[in-house]
């Protein structure tokens, strides 16, 4: 029997041969939708401990454990967006601004993260995913679960508010 | 809006936050994974919790079948 089939089994020793090879890239994605290293860590066990206790909906024959995977991770991601609504700092986002004096970039950053603060985890994740991250389009689709044109359609709505948004906190955009 | 408002807005959110395509994870987590496994809680089967619901409903309904049914246990 396969790797995955024993892990759809419930073979503990399957899933933790998984684990092992998709906790890097399960971490990664989460850490592109949550931005915080501690965070992305309590989440991707979060997200394995899902797909463990899912393991008997995991068709084999299919085969795409990858994006069964980061679906689950998605939704885990989002959950805590949910959870944590009111939380704005993005902390580790620190890049160089600079053609702007220090004093103007922490003000900027402040307010970037002030307006992603007012978006909803979902559109936030979609504007994260494929604006910040540059992901394709298809492949967020996929994470989240819906149509390309629905992702399309939550990036512009989030690029609506979040220039709306900013022109309201007086940044120039 | 157009593409070009798309376009600045990402080349904004772009400067201001890092992309995270080359995070690494700072340690293992399998030890973290098999504590999560070890808190699992003892799950009652949802059929179980339908059948305890069933009994309190037949019990109000009926109460007479109460000493009868202790009868029997």
């Amino acid at each position: 029997m396969d790797l995955l089939a024993r892990f759809a089994a419930g073979d503990l020793d399957a899933f933790e041969s998984l684990f092992r090879q998709y906790q890097q890239e399960v971490f990664r994605w989460i850490m592109r939708i949550v931005r915080n290293t501690a965070t992305a860590e309590d989440l991707t066990v979060e997200a394995f401990w899902r797909a463990h206790r899912a393991h008997a909906r995991f068709d084999a024959a299919k085969g795409n454990f990858a994006g069964w995977l980061r679906r689950i991770a998605t939704n885990v991601a989002i959950d805590h967006l949910r959870r944590s609504r009111t939380e704005v700092a993005l902390p580790e986002d620190l890049p160089a601004i600079a053609p702007l004096p220090l004093e103007d970039q922490m003000e900027m950053r402040s307010q970037i993260h002030s307006a992603i603060g007012k978006l909803s985890p979902n559109v936030r994740s979609a504007v994260l995913l494929a604006l910040v991250e540059e992901e394709p389009y298809e492949e967020i689709a996929s994470a989240l679960g819906i149509s390309v044109n629905a992702v399309k359609v939550r990036v512009f709505r989030g690029v609506r508010i979040l220039r709306k948004e900013l022109s309201r906190l007086g940044a120039h955009v | 809006m157009n593409d070009r408002e798309i376009a600045e807005t990402r080349k904004l959110l772009q400067r201001a936050l890092a992309t995270q395509r080359r995070a690494e994870l700072r340690r293992d987590l399998w030890p973290a994974m098999l504590q999560r496994l070890d808190q699992q809680p003892v799950r009652v089967p949802w059929w179980d919790w339908a059948l305890l619901a069933g009994a309190i409903a037949l019990f109000c309904v009926f109460p007479g079948t109460i000493p009868a049914l202790l009868y029997h246990l």
